[in-house]
């Protein structure tokens, strides 16, 4: 029950429609009770002396009753409805404003599948407990109260005789519950895992197809289904086993009651009326008792789901807002960047080493900065820190000399634009997908933006244009036309500081020149940081700084660097190996131009 | 701002029943015909007479043993009629444990014979099939899909059997019982049933529209949670919150409709069946009045009443249910009637161990229809050679490779191996001599080892690790925490793209291939891995034909040939001595690389 208190704020504030769930089926049930007594006036005061004149009277009261009880019916399915509904609508709000705020490093171990079936099958899960299944284990043991005391007024000792079978029935019922518990967890990782096969199968489907590898995926796939289908059969068997048990339970009172009180009316210390007015009743109350089983189900699999859903609603925050986060002023933002000692480790990798470590960098406004390095050096760590999408482990990064730590992370992120190594794209019009971080940016703006990133042309070629919209990761576009739609959404913007984490990749150098030239136009003041792979990409940087392991290895310009042994003019010599001739004319004239530029 | 995010709706299906689905679905109830039939005849004889006799035991208790007309009343008869009840019950318990495993059994093995034919027939599908769907509505197909005929094979399709013999069952026995009252209240089942087929229709199209906005949650939950980064880069959770608000209000509309409507189903039933309830009473009494009925019987039918009601409301709800399961049926067997694009002959032969002669004669192929991707390629590579294909984004590099692996058909010429036809050889033994690495390369969760032992399952540890130490792949594996035996997930966990670049590249090399394919393999790794690859691979392309698609240059050089493509056709062609001496498409794009260097 403490799943559901921790609950509370999220269905409370309609309690009114929680007790209407919970009084209307009472009083339907109450009313339930009321057509064995009228049964047993008939029978007793009616049929047996022989006064018909009530009948009539009696009949109507009979189907008035049933009206009333129909409506009482409705107000509690309505009401629960309605409270089931509300819930859902609040929980699944507070899940998906949860998962907007959770930071990097909890995605970069959550998986989409599973956080889906939180808000989906969970909510669902609660949904039902909370506006039903909550009023009917009430009304259970309501009517059980209700209907032994009626019973109880009616004949003391039959009554008695019959409560004998609740602690049994208890008994069987909590062994039900602790067979069905592991079963569904099971059934949960089953179905888990069948999934995660069939998606995995699907998004590499064109790996699976060019190894040939059809008669391995179908092994994998008939793995699991077996494995689902097995885990379902154990279900239906704890099912199988306890189900008709209870019910037999239950019936057995019916038989005992029958007999017993048989017996009495033979005796004559019970009259016949109220012999069927207790097997009526008795059979009343032993019905819901059947479908116990399936209200503890009810209840352990919404436990279970709450359990989740509240885990993922505390799940705490790593990237917060302080209290009093700095909100920056548009205008003033200059775009002077500076790492400070910065070293950072991933939490909870403990198997990893640090990320970064050490790293100094002072970007003043308007610079263009180059990263090379490695797989793993840490080059997309860094620029990750500045937008805090982790924050730093140690030392500090300020932006125009205040700690990014101290502003407010929506202001600090609208002052800057990423480029991704995977570009995403929304399923929406190319538009749109441009637009998104700028909703009120206008047609000019958006075409504009395109053709600074290369992108207007194939736009324009495409039937629908910029009205065209693209799938789920951009399906049916080429990955350098994904990649020049992600720039475009940045430039957009006009950020402060710009940043491409190998985001030209899947471009040929051609377009990647236009784009770079494009870009150093209008970031003209702003700053730019450019993460790539290819010196062409990078010699235009004011400063290049090359990583590796978390370690800064080398930095200067492009000119510098080229002239001293190490990873970038390594990395230079395989990239021009084909023109050795230029490649050390274009060292000697970059020297030559370096020392001009130390003399002048 | 309603544009923000679009997604697709299924349709409203308001046409009733298609008995083409109902037919091919109760094929594969077929084969357990047997099982089935034994089910239905236990429930039921056992189940079902039990549930009958019982009431009539009671009767049979109250009329002869406690009650009688002649005021004989009998302790024995009693305990016997009580005993009687007592191995009903005993029956009914054995029968309902017997069905629920028999019924399960069954119903779990026709879902996972559907769901395994779905799954093979998908595998055999080409890549047009997957080109043009999204790979989560291939998944709810295979999973969600199946699942929803779940419900109809273990429990709605026995369960409606059991439930049309109790019907019959109670009428017979009412009508036995005492015709008259019998009749009378059967005179109610017609009303009943137009009462509640008004209110079904209703119902069940308000919980399609329900099923409809719940999938667009779902669509959207997937996208925001992929594209969170994006999102949080460019500070639009307030944006997203707001549009799931609205999105979330909609959906809470719908089903506040669809469960009050079907909350409301219950209670009219009720009321209908008050109408019955009246006659019972005044039509009963008046039949004990006249001496024609005893006050047994009167019980016995208030009994048997009760439970006629529920075996016609079951039966209503399985036919809504029938209904939304119809629309499940109807996209898998939409899934099964697609044919694979690219078939395999009747008499397709295996390919013999290949040399590596590649050719393509006047070969045209495009996507789409009224877009050709390539136009009269003549092509002629001899066994060992390395090409590089060269040319803008959509000069037709990747499709040349997409028509030799055969992920898809020519439209016109001919793609030939040692001088076969691709067209004639089994898809297996063409695609299991040829390697490829992509340019997103897809890694399956499990150990790094059974990654790389992808393309062949047979290879043994060492050949493992040497492959990936001839990619340079050894040394970033050896320093994870469990080497080799590392987990990894969906997503290749915290594996760089390099890193996953590598592991393809040890794949690919693993299972021997004699023609290598390496599209844009290279484009996210870094030069100096890009290099150490190269190295290794200069000794293990010997022997094999192979062919590069890249933008560097430096991947390019070393190729014997060189092709040129641009839109769709070959432009030039020779080795990189040869292409720089002339000049063309290539050395322009060569000289361009140092133009920007220098720029």
């Amino acid at each position: 029950m403490d799943i559901f208190k921790a609950l509370k704020s999220y269905y409370w504030q309609d309690k009114g429609f929680l007790w209407g769930s919970v009084a209307g089926l009472a009083v339907a049930t109450a009313l339930g009770l009321v057509y064995p007594l009228l049964l047993k006036t008939l029978i007793d005061d009616m049929i047996i002396p022989g006064e018909f004149s009530g009948v009539l009277s009696l009949s109507l009261l009979a189907v008035g009753i049933i009206f009333v009880k129909a409506g009482f019916q409705f107000v509690h399915g309505f009401s629960g409805g309605r409270l089931g509904n509300r819930l859902a609508y609040r929980l699944r709000n507070g899940c998906y404003e949860k998962l907007q705020q959770l930071s990097f490093s909890y995605y970069d171990t959550a998986r989409t599948g599973d956080l889906m079936s939180r808000l989906t099958a969970d909510i669902e899960g609660i949904r039902n407990f909370i506006g039903f299944g909550f009023a009917q284990l009430l009304n259970t043991a309501f009517l059980l109260v209700f209907g032994f005391t009626m019973m109880f007024f009616i004949d003391w000792k039959l009554t008695l005789m019959t409560l004998t079978i609740i602690p049994l029935l208890g008994f069987v019922a909590i062994r039900f519950e602790q067979n069905i518990h592991p079963v569904f967890r099971s059934i949960r990782s089953a179905v888990g895992r069948l999934t995660v096969r069939v998606q995995e199968n699907i998004t590499g489907v064109r790996t699976v197809k060019s190894f040939a590898r059809e008669p391995f995926e179908i092994n994998k796939f008939v793995k699991e289904n077996v494995d689902y289908r097995e885990n379902h059969l154990q279900l239906a068997g704890v099912w199988a086993k306890y189900f008709p048990m209870i019910e037999f339970i239950a019936n057995v009172s019916v038989a005992a009651m029958l007999l017993v009180g048989g017996w009495r009316v033979i005796d004559g210390s019970l009259s016949l009326g109220d012999l069927v007015a207790l097997s009526g009743m008795l059979g009343l109350i032993v019905a819901p008792l059947w479908t116990l089983g399936f209200q503890i189900n009810n209840y352990t699999q919404s436990k279970a789901s709450g359990e989740r859903l509240l885990e993922l609603l505390n799940q705490p925050i790593a990237v917060k807002n302080t209290l009093n986060s700095l909100i920056l002023d548009d205008d003033a933002v200059k775009g002077h960047i500076r790492f400070e000692d910065v070293s950072f480790r991933f939490v909870n990798r403990d198997d990893l080493p640090s990320a970064l470590l050490g790293f100094n960098l002072d970007v003043p406004a308007g610079s263009v900065i180059g990263l090379l390095g490695g797989t793993g050096s840490g080059k997309s760590t860094a620029v990750g820190l500045m937008l805090r999408t982790y924050d730093v482990g140690e030392g500090s990064i300020t932006l125009d000399g205040v700690d990014v730590r101290h502003i407010d992370l929506a202001s600090l992120r609208s002052q800057t634009a990423i480029v991704f190594q995977e570009s995403f794209l929304f399923s929406t019009t190319i538009k749109e997908n441009i637009s998104y971080g700028y909703p009120n940016a206008t047609m000019e703006d958006i075409e504009e933006a395109s053709r600074l990133a290369q992108a207007d042309g194939f736009i324009r070629e495409l039937p629908l244009g910029y009205e065209t919209i693209v799938g789920e990761r951009g399906m049916g576009l080429s990955g350098g036309q994904k990649q020049r739609i992600a720039i475009a959404r940045a430039l957009l913007a006009k950020p402060k500081i710009l940043i491409l984490d190998d985001a030209t990749s899947a471009l040929d150098m051609e377009t990647e020149h236009e784009i770079q030239t494009a870009i150093r136009k209008v970031m003209q003041g702003r700053t730019v940081f450019i993460i790539a792979h290819r010196i062409s990409t990078l010699r235009h940087g004011d400063e290049i700084v090359v990583l590796d392991r978390g370690h800064t290895i080398q930095r200067g310009t492009h000119d510098k660097l080229v002239r001293q042994p190490g990873l970038y003019r390594e990395t230079y010599r395989i990239q021009y190996s084909d023109r050795p001739d230029d490649l050390d004319a274009d060292i000697a004239s970059s020297a030559v131009s370096g020392e001009r530029r130390v003399t002048g | 701002m309603s544009r923000q995010f679009v997604y697709q709706d299924d349709e409203l299906i308001a046409k009733p029943f298609n008995w083409k689905q109902i037919g091919r679905l109760f094929a594969f109830v077929q084969p357990y015909k047997k099982e089935f039939t034994r089910v239905v005849f236990v429930m039921t004889v056992f189940g079902m007479l039990s549930r009958l006799a019982i009431p009539f035991l009671m009767s049979m208790a109250i009329d002869r043993a406690i009650h009688p007309e002649n005021g004989n009343s009998s302790v024995t008869l009693l305990v016997s009629l009580v005993g009687a009840m007592m191995a009903m019950y005993g029956l009914r318990w054995w029968a309902q444990k017997y069905t629920i495993q028999q019924t399960n059994q069954i119903g779990q093995k026709v879902i996972f014979d559907l769901r395994a034919a779905l799954f093979r027939h998908i595998q055999s599908l080409s890549f047009r099939f997957f080109d043009k769907r999204p790979a989560g509505s291939v998944l709810v197909r295979v999973t969600n899909d199946v699942n929803s005929l779940q419900d109809m094979f273990t429990n709605g399709v026995i369960n409606s059997a059991i439930d049309i013999v109790q019907l019959i069952g109670i009428t017979i026995i009412l009508l036995v019982l005492e015709p008259k009252l019998g009749l009378a209240i059967m005179i109610t089942v017609p009303l009943m049933f137009l009462v509640s087929s008004a209110l079904r229709k209703k119902i069940r199209m308000a919980w399609q529209v329900v099923r409809i906005k719940q999938s667009r949650i779902n669509a959207h939950l997937n996208e925001s949670i992929q594209g969170i980064r994006v999102t949080q880069a460019f500070a639009q959770e307030k944006e997203n919150i707001h549009f799931f608000d609205n999105m979330n209000k909609s959906n809470i509309r719908s089903w506040n409709r669809a469960s009050m409507l079907n909350q409301l189903f219950g209670p009219v039933l009720e009321v209908t069946s008050a109408v019955g309830t009246l006659i019972l009473l005044l039509y009963g009494t008046y039949l004990i009045q006249t001496d024609v009925m005893t006050v047994g019987i009167l019980v016995a039918f208030i009994t048997y009443v009760g439970s006629f009601w529920e075996p016609i409301t079951r039966l209503g709800n399985m036919y809504s249910q029938l209904l939304i399961s119809m629309s499940s049926a109807e996209r898998i067997f939409e899934f099964m009637d697609e044919k694979p694009a690219v078939p395999e002959k009747d008499d397709a032969r295996k390919l013999p161990e290949l040399q590596g002669n590649v050719r393509l004669e006047n070969v045209t192929f495009g996507y789409e229809s009224d877009r050709p991707a390539l136009k009269g390629i003549d092509l002629d590579v001899k066994a060992g050679l390395s090409v590089a294909l060269v040319g803008h984004t959509g000069s037709g590099k990747s499709t040349i490779v997409n028509l030799l692996c055969r992920f898809y058909d020519t439209v016109e010429g001919r793609v030939l191996l040692d001088g076969i036809d691709v067209r004639d050889v089994t898809i297996e033994s063409l695609r299991s001599q040829i390697g490829i690495v992509l340019q997103d390369t897809f890694i399956f969760s499990g150990t790094i080892r059974d990654n790389i032992r992808y393309g062949r399952p047979g290879a043994t540890d060492a050949e493992v690790e040497a492959a990936a130490r001839s990619v340079r792949a050894h040394e970033f594996i050896a320093e994870l925490p469990n080497g080799y035996d590392t987990e990894v997930e969906e997503r290749g966990n915290a594996l760089s793209v390099g890193q996953r670049q590598l592991l393809s590249f040890a794949r690919a090399l693993l299972a021997n291939p004699r023609i290598l394919v390496l599209d844009e393999a290279t484009a996210s790794i870094d030069t100096e891995t890009e290099l150490r690859i190269q190295e290794a691979l200069s000794t293990l392309l010997q022997g094999r034909t192979s062919f590069i698609v890249a933008h560097r240059l430096s991947t390019i050089r070393h190729a014997d040939c060189i092709v040129v493509l641009d839109h769709g056709q070959v432009v030039d062609q020779g080795n990189h001595e040869e292409l720089m001496k002339r000049p063309g498409h290539y050395r322009n794009l060569v000289d361009a690389q140092y133009r920007f260097l220098s720029a």
